[in-house]
This record gives C-alpha cells, structure tokens and sequence, in this order.
C-alpha cells in the first residue's frame, strides 16, 4: 500500500517538503547536542526535565485516545465510527512514534538506551512504560495495517485482527496510566504525588487526542474526496465536551486538597505555576491562559448550537487541544520541580535549539501522519470511484 | 539571661542522662528506640538487620567552629574529579553547603535558635535505606549495596536523569556537559574515573576507600572532626556511640527514605 504514498497532488507534496525541512533543521540541531550535550537546552540540575520529556506526556495522552473511537466502534457498534477508527488508530502510530522520540532527544546517552532492555528492571516504572508504548506502536500498526488492506481488497478483516482490537483497548489506558505512574510514586515532588494523576492524564487524554482528531477529520474532508461524515465528528465533539470537564473536575480537585489541608509542600507547586511564588511568575501567564481556553471550550463545547455549528466546533476543538498542551505539555512536568527540594526556585525557559528539536520531532510525527492518512485516504478515494 | 542559662544546663542535664541510659542499654536496640524514636538506629533495627551499615553524623556543632571552611568539599572534589563548573545550571555536587532552612525547608515556619536559619549545614547523598532513585532507575545503574551504599555505575546510565526528579534530597546531579573540558589536566586524580557527559553521579560515600579499611576522603579532611562515619549496625561504633548520646535529626524522614546521615545540631 505503500505506493499510495508516492503519487499525490501539489498540496500533498508541499506539505511533505515542509515537514522533511522542519524535521532536518531538529535534526541539524540535535546533533550539536549529541556533540555538546544537554547544555545546550534550558534544563539543568534543579528542573531537570523540561519541553521534551513535557511534549512525551502529553503526546502519549494523543496516542492512548484512539481508544475513544475503538471503543465505541467494536465494543458498542456505533457505526457512525466506521470511518475513522483508522485515522484514530493512525494518529495513535504518529503519536506514539513521537513520543518514543522524544525520550530519545532527552537522553543524555542516547546509544546506551538498549540497557533498558539489555538490564529489564521491573521495579522502575520508566521499563514498565517502555513496554507499553512498544506494545501498543506494534498493536496499532499490525490492526491498522490489516484493516486498510481488507477494506482496499473490499474482504473481511483477517480473524487475529479481533483479539488484537479487544486488547487495545486496555492497552491504550495502560499506556497513560503508566505514564501518571512515572509521576505519582515519586515521594518529595508534591505536585505529582497525587492519586489522581492517571485518572488526570486519562481525562485531559480523552479529551485532547479527539479534539485532535476532530480537526484532522476537518482538515481530510477539505482536502480530500474522502468525507469521514458530520455524525461522527459530532459524537466525538461530545466526548471531548464530557472529557474536558472531567479533566477541569480534576484540577479542581487538586486545588482542593492542596488548599483546604493547608500543607505548605502542597500548596507551593501550584502557587507557583498560578499565581506566582516568591517573585517568580514565569508560567502564570501560561496556566491562566490554559484555564481561559479550557473555559471557553467547554462554552462552545457543552452549548449545542455551537457544538452543532462546524466552524464553532473547530474553534472549541483548537481550544482544547492548546489548554491540555499547556497544562500537561508545559506546566505539569516544569511545576514538579518547582521549588526544588531545597524549597528554593530555579525557572525553567525552553532554549531555541530545544524548541527547533521539539518542532523536529512534532514535524517527523506529522509526517507519518501525513504519509498515513494519505494511503488511507487514496484506498478510500479509489473504493468510491 | 539566667534563665537562658538553667535552660541550657537543663538541656546538657537531660542529654546527658539520656546519654546514660542509651549507653546502659545499648545491648538492646530496641530500648534506645523508645527514648529516641525513629530518629536513632532506624537502619539497623529490624527493617535492615545487614551486619555492616554505613552511616554518617555530621556534628554541626563542630562544623561552625571555622567560617568559610571547605575542607571536605574541596577534598571530595578534588579526588573523584568533580568538575567547578560556573554556572549554577550545570553545576557538579557531591558534598556542599546549604543553609539549615533550605537543608531542613519543613522547619523554616517556626522559631528558631537565633542564627540556624542562614547556618551552613554540609548535604550529600543519604544513602537511604529506602532509596527512591535505586526504586526508579531503568537499567539499575544505581543500586544499593548490602552495607547500605548507594552506588553508581556510570558506564551503564542512560542519562534520563529519572533518578534526579526522585531523589527528594537534590543530591545528584548531571553531565551536561563534557566535564573533562573543565577539569584541569594537571590534577585530575588517576586513580578515579572521570566521567563522559550524559551521565548521573553522586557521593558514593567513598566506597573505593572504605572498601580498603580507609575513611572517606570528606572526614578524613575536616580537621574539626564534624564528620564521623561508621558502622549503625556495630552498637559499638563512634556513630552508634553518638547517636544514642545526642539528639540527632535527619532530612525529611516522613518521606519513608530512611536517610543514613544524620544531624546533631
């Protein structure tokens, strides 16, 4: 199916190119980390995680949210997500070969990185979430894969492809969760040793990774002959809606807990990240910004005539995916570390050579997206023909 | 001032009747427990019955005596070739200073002895009985040792630096750099590795060293003799002999980690 690939109007191949450039330039730069070492990026010893271990995050809460059409489509028999089970269980791929990437740029010895398989240690969380995301890159390509080319041969999908769905589905929480569990057994890092990380991670998943999909579905029947319909975009809109004020549920949870027990370790993550601690304001802007965005998409989002309404959806959509990016793919990890265990502040700002490898990675992601919907889409274009 | 004065004296009293009775039971581990809590011999009661437990008492009132003293930092640097690198982002640590209320940041609401608060206290690795780092590191690059030292291997790190977002003391710290660019050629100790960038390290409270009959290099320099280092599971040794005469404290023992450095203040 490859070769649906390589043929492809204008529009595809300039999309293309931009990617491969975007993708060179992280390139170009991370090997003058390779050569320099992390110095180059904005971390150091007191916020020792930063952009890219945030973008993995929030990156596995796109992968694992392809569960949101799976589930519906095979458990319940909800037809209408026929046509996009793929393009969910495509943008899983691209995520998860995001987020393995960007473990990778974050790694100080990155050739080392087959220790982690050379010395399994099951008690460390980061080998039990190495696990997941291989297994679930490697689920989703075989039941993508086979599912595309039963639908090009106009068959049946083959038998094994069933069991393998089924177990999708959990695997998909799995993944997050083990994710949140990377955060919430460390003691002495306030802000993450919370009991409702995962349950957090899942909310803020279910609800991003649709509204993602929402505007790639949007984007394809613009610029394809392949329309994924109205019916489905509007139940995932639903789902978004639903999920969002799960995740904004939550934060209020958190608020709770750290405010109304009064216990200072608590209190002070969050106070930095909202409202400033000791001088220091650097992502306030950043938190109230998301907590703006989550507001007004769950405006849009929750009122049905601007659900209903495709240009208004779009904006809700856009709205959720920036609110979730900046609390998990920004906030959550840099606010772990901040007061450092000395109770004292170290702020945490991105480099330019960290950001252009981020967007690297973002654009290599994209690309196997891009290279993934584009098969998708010319097996459909050429069933309807 | 008088009254200040019966306050010490009652305090001196007390320790040293404490004193007493620790000593007249030291035979039974147990009996010290109750006087003193958690705080004492936590590491070689029940929970870790190893024969040969490493520990460290940092004696603060010893280690005030001189101001601007870095004996034992500039000592411990010196030999394991731990780079002086400038900016506070990229810094190496394995022995340093930090003022009581960032060492101890539970203890800055209430009143303090004039003075404690700015006080220099030396931090290093706890070298916990519980340590979350060894709990969390992917390949086992860090692990404990059957004495209790938490040790390193910095050939097999992987750089994710997951054991420095555990590590609840700040004690590690990462190569952000090639160290060898700023270590100075001419005294770099041959008998110790220097390390590549990308990696993790730490005190590994001179395992080479007591591995040879000898005292780590830190205690061996401070002349003041603040820094006392010995076996907690030898009811005999000058730790235990310590600990159960003074009042010690240790940093954040609510965390679980069972740190083995202690504190008398």
């Amino acid at each position: 199916m490859f070769e649906k690939a390589r043929s492809g109007g204008r529009k595809y191949w300039t999309l293309v190119f931009i990617l491969i450039a975007l993708a060179l330039a992280g390139v170009f730069f991370y090997l003058r980390q390779l050569s320099e070492g992390l110095v180059i990026t904005g971390m150091g010893r007191d916020v020792s995680w930063g952009f890219y271990i945030s973008q993995f995050t929030f990156l596995v809460g796109i992968a694992a949210s392809a569960v949101m059409v799976v589930l519906p489509y095979y458990l319940h028999d909800f037809k209408a997500f026929g046509k996009i089970t793929i393009l969910g269980e495509f943008l899983a791929i691209s995520a998860v070969s995001m987020c393995i990437l960007f473990i990778f740029v974050d790694m100080g010895q990155p050739f080392r990185i087959f220790n982690v398989f050379l010395h399994p240690t099951p008690n460390s969380m980061m080998f039990w979430d190495t696990v997941a995301l291989m297994g679930y890159l490697l689920i989703n390509l075989f039941i993508a894969w086979a599912t595309l080319g039963a639908e090009r041969k106009g068959v049946a999908p083959p038998a094994w492809s069933k069991p393998l769905i089924y177990l999708s589905i959990p695997w998909a929480v799995s993944i997050h969760t083990v994710t949140a569990f990377l955060y919430a057994g460390i003691p002495g890092r306030h802000l993450w040793l919370t009991a409702i990380m995962a349950a957090r991670f899942l909310a803020s998943a279910f609800a991003s990774g649709p509204a993602l999909l929402i505007l790639l579905c949007m984007v394809v029947r613009r610029h394809t002959r392949f329309d994924p319909g109205r019916e489905p975009i509007q139940a995932l809109a639903k789902i978004v809606a639903y999920a969002m004020t799960a995740n904004l549920f939550f934060i209020g949870l958190e608020f709770f807990t750290a405010y109304y027990s009064g216990i200072p370790g608590h209190r002070h993550s969050l106070e930095y990240l909202f409202f400033g601690l000791d001088g220091r304001y650097g992502l306030v802007p950043f938190m109230w910004t998301s907590i703006g965005l989550a507001v007004l998409a769950l405006a849009l989002l929750i009122n049905p005539s601007t659900r209903h309404n495709e240009r208004w959806l779009a904006t809700g959509a856009a709205a959720v995916f920036f609110s979730t990016w900046l609390d998990k793919g920004l906030g959550l990890v840099v606010g772990g570390f901040i007061p450092t265990p000395f109770e004292s502040i170290t702020e945490y700002t991105p480099t330019v050579a960290e950001l252009i490898i981020s967007l690297g990675v973002w654009s290599l992601g994209f690309l196997i997206l891009t290279l993934l919907y584009k098969i998708t889409v010319s097996v459909r274009e050429e069933a309807s023909r | 001032m008088k009254l200040d004065k019966n306050y010490e004296l009652n305090r001196r009293e007390f320790l040293k009747n404490a004193a007493r009775l620790g000593i007249s039971v030291a035979g039974a581990g147990a009996a010290i427990e109750v006087v003193f809590g958690d705080d004492v011999l936590a590491a070689s009661s029940a929970l870790s019955p190893a024969a040969v437990r490493w520990a460290m008492v940092v004696d603060m009132t010893k280690c005030t005596r001189k101001t601007d003293c870095i004996d034992c930092m500039a000592a411990c640097h010196l030999v394991h070739n731990v780079p002086a690198i400038e900016n506070k982002r990229h810094e190496i640590k394995w022995i340093w200073k930090e003022p009581f209320i960032n060492a101890f940041p539970e203890q800055r609401d209430g009143r303090l002895r004039s003075g404690l608060a700015q006080t220099d206290f030396i931090v290093l690795c706890n070298h916990c009985d519980n340590p979350p780092c060894v709990r969390v590191c992917p390949t086992k690059a860090t692990w404990k040792r059957p004495d209790g030292i938490v040790m390193m291997d910095m050939h097999r790190c992987i750089g994710c630096r997951y054991c420095m977002a555990a590590c609840p003391y700040g004690s590690r710290s990462f190569n952000w750099m090639d160290p060898r660019k700023v270590l100075d050629e001419k005294t770099i100790n041959r008998e110790y590795p220097t390390r590549t960038k990308g990696v993790v390290e730490k005190c590994d409270f001179c395992a080479e060293r007591i591995d040879h009959g000898r005292l780590p290099v830190c205690v061996e320099a401070c002349s003041e003799r603040a820094l006392m280092f010995g076996n907690l599971s030898d009811s005999r040794s000058e730790v235990s002999a310590l600990l159960a005469g003074r009042f010690a404290i240790r940093r954040k023992p609510e965390l679980g980690t069972r740190p083995e450095v202690y504190y008398i203040v």
